[in-house]
């Protein structure tokens, strides 16, 4: 047994079944230039991560350029002034690295896993991007990085089934302009547009070290870790200020009822309604309201759908969280012979339910425990999507405390049966959601009828 | 998102440290003027050399019944795993039940013990535990993961699904329902009718990796409870499985809590399947599958590769390395990054007892399709010739030094061990891993290469917009140009009574 600190209190805690005590100890440091630095031992295993979060996505996009903030992470990997175009992978690899990044409405991530050894290589790609990125950029590059997003759209959206449903409800569920009423890949008209000076504009106005946040988990001894990110990221400049993006909060105060045909075999139903922002009020709420409705074979919409009447193949509702707002999402594939408006009824009798009277308490325990073992097991990995590098900068950024495990456990721990009522009553109303059928083509006899259609 | 993250299963093995490529070798000094105002960015930094990784030891012991125990006790965090692998799984389905593996393990904990299918369901979910059960080709899984907290009662679930199923005729007929739905809704994804393709063309309906592990529509539609109580009783005996425990838990403790749940599980003798041998590809034919409307075609190009066990396996994984199996492979590379085709291209061999696939594939852009099979075609041509000691280097690196990720979790942990059991690896083989991929040389990866890859005898899988593509492909006279729509390739969309 390595680290001994972590396990000793992770392991005496939970010995005591119903009071678990997370604790990921964290150094912070902030230098100069505002760059925010987290730093995490873990001694598993040789390896380290280094995971930076620039504070910025798809929702800071200007009009008319959807998907930017995306393409501008592809182009981060293409090289700096320091690093020619390659190298970045080529180098990382050579060293047993791997690296990739991701962009949401609210952020972009970056990580590369390495080797302990290979920490300070890291760093140095890290940093050099950060700070010469425009040293290396061309038109040539952007052009290059444009292809392979559109590639990634067909790949992702276009040429898989139902795959452009998330546009659709984007633009329904918010008002034009919201930075969430666009989709994070953008539109292909918009990747077309985009131009080597937006790539200038946004480099300098967003990435900059203030307004990032670089956490690294794993084998590290501390003050050598911060000895090593002050010799290569000291001398990159402050960039100006930014200001939060602070629109009115979006609210849908009727039923948007829509229809897309799709190349598909089976009618598919999404309903979706603006839910509270990560973290706020309500958002743990909502995570265990979607395990009530959807998570295992008890569960009130897959024991009803799926498994008693078998007129749906699958059904899942969840709570997908972000800084703005959430959304709330209940999609259902209807078997060979139903109609979406069978499943709809089904949906609605359950929520109507669930506004009547609480869950029982069994069924919101049972949702619990599973979120409590979820969290334990997020503690080991260190790096990648989801590791302890990226949660420790996830929390920073949304609640301002790295180690945020333990009070973000006691959020679902703390939440009563009739707190799930409370909220199913607020927010999963009948008469604010988007409410989408794909059919296959030619059979919009399949979706959800109007109200007066039937 | 750069890349997408798929579960890559290649299997690197664990390594102790060694380093070759001179650019890495080199002590790191924090020197006192580490905050000079300009880091000097015109050479690398010199990396110290890798730590070893000190994995605990695996312990081995039997239950009173013969069951084999392999535990790697890791107490970091306060979970267990638990895979429990029977030798049978997918080779194992007659010719006329195919589907009959896989249906079994998915049968597995739709009721066990004085259970019920919800019974079953709500006491897992209620503990936070999770258990899996999953037919491979040749071995099935049941797996457990659980708070150590709940280990016991979780066990006590666990042991009843895997000892005492109890079939109920009901869930059957729901899941069966359940699959051939899926089987409808292949017809709406390219991967999956390309994936078909490939495999049926590669080894033929005969083969078992050659048919789609779910069965198809006639077998699903005629398996019995009878059947799959039969392949339940048939293979799963504690003298044809072992179990595999990884987590923080101690050998004293979890033997004896095993004992209890399995030392009533009793013998049998065991009959093992044979497998046809499968007719390796001799010429170069073109699989175009009519997709109309497809925004891409999904490309699959390949041969039957090679068994897990073979003396070059090392060197394999070192040249597929090179030519499609990290980010800055030459297939990424030039598809991806030079050309922009595709999100990503990639190869892989898939290391079965039997010789699996070697195959080469992406999605690409409708009218470029021609042109990334010239594209694939340089790059099956090119990894056949010499390759130059940085790239060899890159290539040995990524993996051997990389290896050390795969002992974070007890889940992967879990399956490194699976691996090597399953292939019964010899017991220094973990620890000699990063030597001996470090020590394949350049003579070594050519002569793979020049083995595996025979870019003259591939099938060509295209899944796409026929009308768009068909010309560009002709032209290419790459071979024979077969053309099939999507019922040749899946049958008819299943044929699903509504109640």
């Amino acid at each position: 047994m390595k680290h001994l600190l972590i396990s000793f209190l992770l392991f005496t805690a939970y010995s005591l079944a119903q009071d678990v005590q997370l604790k990921v100890p964290y150094e912070r440091h902030v230098l100069p230039n505002g760059l925010n630095v987290i730093l995490h031992q873990d001694k598993t295993t040789p390896t380290i991560s280094i995971n930076m979060w620039y504070h910025v996505g798809s929702g800071y996009e200007k009009p008319g350029r959807t998907g930017f903030a995306h393409l501008f992470e592809h182009l981060m990997f293409e090289g700096s002034g320091n690093v020619p175009e390659g190298k970045f992978d080529e180098w990382l690899e050579a060293a047993g690295g791997d690296n990739n990044g991701s962009t949401n409405t609210d952020r972009t991530n970056y990580w590369e896993n390495v080797p302990s050894n290979a920490l300070e290589l890291a760093l140095f790609l890290d940093s050099d991007r950060l700070g010469y990125l425009l040293d290396a950029m061309s038109p040539e590059k952007v052009d290059g990085q444009r292809d392979v997003v559109k590639n990634e759209r067909r790949q992702s959206y276009e040429n898989r089934p139902y795959g452009l449903a998330w546009e659709t409800i984007s633009k329904n569920l918010y008002p034009e302009g919201h930075p969430h009423s666009w989709t994070t890949i953008g539109s292909m008209d918009d990747l077309s547009a985009a131009s080597y000076e937006d790539v200038v504009e946004f480099f300098k106005k967003y990435y900059v070290p203030n307004n990032a946040s670089l956490s690294i988990a794993g084998d590290i001894e501390i003050d050598q870790t911060i000895e090593l990110v002050e010799k290569w990221f000291r001398e990159i400049p402050k960039g100006e200020p930014l200001p939060p993006i602070n629109p009115a909060a979006a609210k849908l105060s009727e039923d948007k009822i829509l229809l897309l045909e799709d190349k598909v075999q089976l009618p598919r139903l999404y309903m979706v309604w603006i839910t509270p922002p990560q973290f706020h009020p309500g958002d743990a709420e909502m995570d265990l309201l979607a395990n009530i409705l959807t998570g295992g074979k008890n569960s009130r919409l897959y024991n009803r759908l799926v498994y008693e009447l078998q007129i749906a193949q699958d059904v899942n509702a969840f709570q997908s969280s972000a800084k703005l707002s959430s959304e709330f999402y209940i999609i259902a594939t209807a078997r060979s012979g139903h109609t979406l408006d069978e499943l709809k009824a089904v949906i609605q009798e359950e929520i109507d339910k669930l506004k009547m009277s609480p869950p029982t308490e069994r069924e919101l325990q049972r949702a619990v425990n599973q979120y409590e073992a979820g969290f334990l097991s997020r503690l080991e990995n260190i790096g990648g999507f989801g590791g302890k590098a990226d949660l420790l900068n996830s929390y920073f950024y949304y609640t301002g405390n790295p180690d945020y495990f333990n009070e973000d456990l006691a959020r679902y721990k703390a939440v009563d049966v009739e707190d799930i009522r409370a909220m199913a009553q607020t927010y999963l109303v009948d008469d604010g959601r988007v409410i989408l059928s794909i059919v296959p083509q030619g059979k919009p006899e399949l979706a959800v009828s109007r109200k007066g259609d039937k | 998102m750069k890349t997408i993250q798929s579960v890559i299963k290649i299997s690197y093995m664990y390594c102790k440290i060694l380093i070759t490529a001179s650019t890495l070798i080199g002590f790191l000094l924090v020197s006192s003027n580490a905050f000079a105002q300009h880091p000097d960015r015109s050479k690398l930094p010199e990396l110290p050399l890798p730590s070893p990784l000190n994995l605990p030891e695996v312990q081995k012991f039997e239950l009173s019944n013969g069951l084999k125990v392999f535990l790697m006790e890791k107490h970091d965090v306060p979970l267990v795993q638990m895979n429990l692998i029977i030798k049978a799984g997918i080779v194992n389905d007659p010719g006329d039940k195919s589907g009959l593996a896989s249906l079994t393990l998915d049968m597995m904990d739709e009721g066990a013990g004085d259970k019920d299918a919800l019974q079953l369901a709500d006491a897992i979910d209620f503990l936070g535990a999770r258990i899996s059960t999953n037919a491979g080709y040749h071995a099935s899984r049941i797996s457990l993961f659980t708070p150590y907290s709940k280990l016991n009662d979780a066990l006590k679930l666990f042991a009843e699904i895997a000892l005492h199923p109890t079939f109920p005729e009901k869930e059957l007929a729901r899941l069966k329902k359940e699959r051939l739905t899926t089987l409808m809704q292949w017809h709406d994804e390219p991967n999956a009718i390309a994936s078909v393709m490939f495999n049926k063309v590669l080894y033929g309906d005969d083969h078992p990796y050659g048919r789609p592990s779910l069965g198809n529509e006639n077998s699903i539609k005629e398996l019995s409870i009878d059947d799959l109580k039969k392949f339940h009783s048939g293979y799963f005996k504690p003298n044809n499985a072992y179990l595999i425990v990884v987590g923080s838990v101690k050998q004293s403790e979890v033997k004896q809590k095993l004992e209890k749940e399995f030392s009533k599980w009793k013998r049998a003798e065991v009959k093992q399947a044979k497998l046809t041998n499968a007719r390796q590809v001799t010429d170069r034919v073109i699989y175009l599958v009519d997709k109309p409307g497809a925004a891409q075609s999904v490309i699959s190009i390949g041969r039957i590769g090679v068994k897990r066990l073979t003396d070059d396996y090392n060197s394999i994984i070192v040249m597929n390395t090179i030519l499609g199996g990290s980010f800055s492979s030459r297939l990424n590379q030039n598809l991806r990054e030079q050309h922009g085709y595709t999100y990503g291209a990639r190869s892989s061999f898939a290391f079965r007892d039997e010789a699996g696939p070697f195959s080469a594939g992406a999605s690409v852009q409708t009218d470029v399709t021609d042109k990334a099979l010239v594209e694939f075609f340089n790059e099956l041509n090119a990894i056949r010739l010499p390759i130059s000691a940085e790239e060899l280097g890159k290539a040995k690196n990524y993996v051997a030094l990389g290896y050390p990720e795969n002992f974070q979790t007890i889940s992967r942990i879990a399956i490194q061990l699976e691996e090597m059991l399953q292939y019964s690896l010899p017991e220094n083989y973990f620890n000699n891993y990063m030597n001996d991929v470090l020590s394949v040389n350049a003579e070594q990866v050519h002569a793979a290469a020049d083995k595996y890859i025979q870019p003259v005898q591939v099938a060509i899988i295209i899944v796409g917009d026929r009308q768009k593509i068909e010309q560009g492909v002709k032209d290419l006279n790459l071979g024979e140009l077969k053309f099939y729509t999507i019922e040749d390739v899946l049958g008819k969309v299943p044929e699903l009574t509504a109640e």
